[in-house]
């Protein structure tokens, strides 16, 4: 679409780029501000310029957690994606059908953090929850607060119940806007199953499914409150993930210019991610469409 | 036969998804005893007792309201503040238009992990620590660029000839805005507010943080229970149960624009 070139449009922008500045700018300004500074109280700071960064970028705690989180989000989007494609196809196409699994998918979306992490706690333990219990009784050595196995299993699970919803959710919307027309010409040349799926279905959920990566890796990268009340880490530093790890730091043992340090690497790390994947889908689609 | 298979698939991941919640519900209708006592799938016992708890002392259901109300103030501000920037971001080219917007979208990548500190600071500082507003602000900071971002999928997909129709007939640029643009991306609205609704009402690290008494919201009276006492397993999932409820009317008030919706923005 032709745009018009008007800057009287700022007016327009300007509202949310106050509240977004308010919430983003003067926070992160305090957490650069920290990150070249060592604090003992208000009145008394050093500068110490990039100390802070060296010290956490040899951390090998980092380093460990830095690795759980990338395998815990690689198999949070291996898993969900094609899991969420797949029950995008299997969903009704109209009738009453619709709503009804409209409302069931979305429900865990709608659940705080915190209630899944319950939801999760209750169902998985040995001695009082269904799942948990059914796999003892299965005759399976399960135990999430022990076994820093099951533990990372369990965060897993949990996240693929919470999320994958939101992958069939924008599947879903980008399969019902294929005209009838498609598929009745596909018919009437033989095609396959997966000729109809590889060739009409996929490029249409091609631009919803770049959201729905983008928004299970950032949120996957940034996951604290889940596992938080599911495992609080543990066992041992299983499920201690990035953020879980950075909120340790600040807050349980109140090294501020090392957490601020550590802050600006992880914010950095999501945004070149976010901006290498968009980057690299958007121009291959483009060339694509040449 | 492949009509048959599918359904098959489906029904399996929709009982995967209620499983969980119905054992969340199975147990806040049991009492502690029978919780703790036996394996039911059925409560042998159906008691309310748990919800009553709940319901009756003001420490737990004043985290409902204060949740409601912070969630309500932050889908409010969102919308009203995205409707125009969207617009300006569908409709115009203008200075630094591209560089603003990806940096309205970084701040939907901060993690609040790292902003916990700071903003604690700021809203201290301003004597806005444990009111609402402050929380429903703090949440601005992923919800205002994601509203604008759905929104400027929505209105990108009204041809552009209808502003121009407008104008033409005199419109000025508020009145058609409100009575013409607005009611042409109903849909658009409702799934932005829902998101909005969605991300507010579910995120904990934030306005637990922000809040300590007056405004403090249901999810951190949740943990604070958990971490004291411990094992109130039948109130903690009465608690649970009915964080979902509001979220639970939302999607069915929102269920056909889901549907519908969905297809004609990006998102």
């Amino acid at each position: 679409m032709n745009k018009i070139t008007n800057n009287k449009a700022w007016f327009l922008v300007l509202p949310v780029f106050f509240i977004v500045a308010i919430s983003a700018i003067i926070p992160l300004m305090t957490v650069v501000n920290y990150s070249v500074q060592d604090i003992f109280d208000p009145q008394t700071r050093f500068f110490v310029g990039t100390d802070w960064f060296r010290q956490v970028l040899e951390d090998s705690r980092l380093h460990d957690a830095l690795i759980r989180q990338i395998v815990y989000t690689g198999s949070v989007l291996f898993i969900e994606v094609p899991l969420g494609i797949g029950i995008a196809l299997t969903l009704p196409r109209k009738g009453w059908g619709v709503s009804a699994c409209m409302v069931l998918l979305a429900l865990p979306l709608l659940i705080p953090w915190n209630v899944v992490g319950t939801i999760w706690q209750i169902f998985g333990r040995a001695d009082i929850g269904l799942g948990g219990y059914t796999l003892n009784l299965l005759g399976m050595d399960y135990n999430y607060s022990q076994n820093p196995m099951d533990a990372w299993v369990t965060v897993l699970v949990m996240d693929i119940w919470h999320w994958t919803s939101l992958i069939v959710l924008l599947c879903y919307a980008g399969l019902r806007s294929i005209p009838d027309a498609y598929y009745q010409a596909a018919k009437i040349d033989g095609a396959s199953n997966w000729a109809v799926f590889r060739f009409i279905q996929l490029p249409k959920m091609q631009s919803v499914l770049v959201i729905g990566v983008l928004l299970r890796f950032m949120d996957s990268f940034m996951i604290y409150t889940e596992p938080f009340v599911l495992t609080g880490g543990g066992p041992g530093t299983a499920t201690t993930f990035l953020s879980q790890f950075l909120v340790t730091v600040a807050v349980g043992q109140f090294d501020l210019g090392p957490a601020a340090a550590f802050s600006l690497i992880y914010f950095l790390i999501i945004l070149l991610v976010c901006w290498v994947f968009y980057t690299v889908v958007m121009n291959a689609g483009k060339r694509e469409e040449q | 036969m492949r009509f048959q298979k599918r359904h098959i698939a489906l029904l399996v991941y929709i009982v995967f998804l209620l499983l969980p919640i119905y054992w969340l519900f199975n147990m806040s209708i049991k009492t502690n005893t029978e919780i703790l006592g036996a394996m039911t799938l059925f409560p042998d016992n159906p008691t309310l007792a748990n919800y009553a708890t709940i319901l009756t002392d003001p420490a737990w259901y004043s985290g409902y309201i204060n949740s409601m109300i912070y969630v309500g103030i932050n889908v409010v501000i969102s919308l009203l503040v995205a409707l125009p920037a969207a617009y300006a971001f569908s409709r115009y080219n203008f200075t630094g238009d591209k560089h603003l917007f990806f940096w309205l979208l970084t701040n939907r990548m901060a993690p609040p992990a790292v902003f916990l500190l700071p903003f604690f600071q700021l809203y201290s500082s301003v004597g806005l620590f444990d009111t609402h507003i402050a929380v429903a602000l703090a949440h601005c900071l992923f919800n205002v660029p994601l509203a604008v971002w759905i929104l400027e999928g929505f209105m990108s997909g009204i041809p552009k000839e209808i502003d121009e129709t407008a104008y033409i007939d005199g419109y000025s640029f508020p009145r058609f805005f409100t009575t013409i643009f607005i009611p042409l991306i109903r849909s658009g609205i409702g799934v932005t507010a829902f998101f909005c609704f969605m991300f507010s009402w579910v995120e904990l690290l934030l306005a637990r943080t922000l809040t300590s008494v007056n405004a403090k919201p249901i999810v951190a009276t949740m943990t604070r229970t958990v971490s004291a006492s411990g094992l109130d397993w039948g109130v903690l999932a009465a608690a649970g149960v009915l964080t979902i409820v509001p979220g639970a009317l939302v999607i069915w008030f929102v269920r056909n624009y889901i549907a519908k919706g969905f297809a004609m923005g990006r998102v």
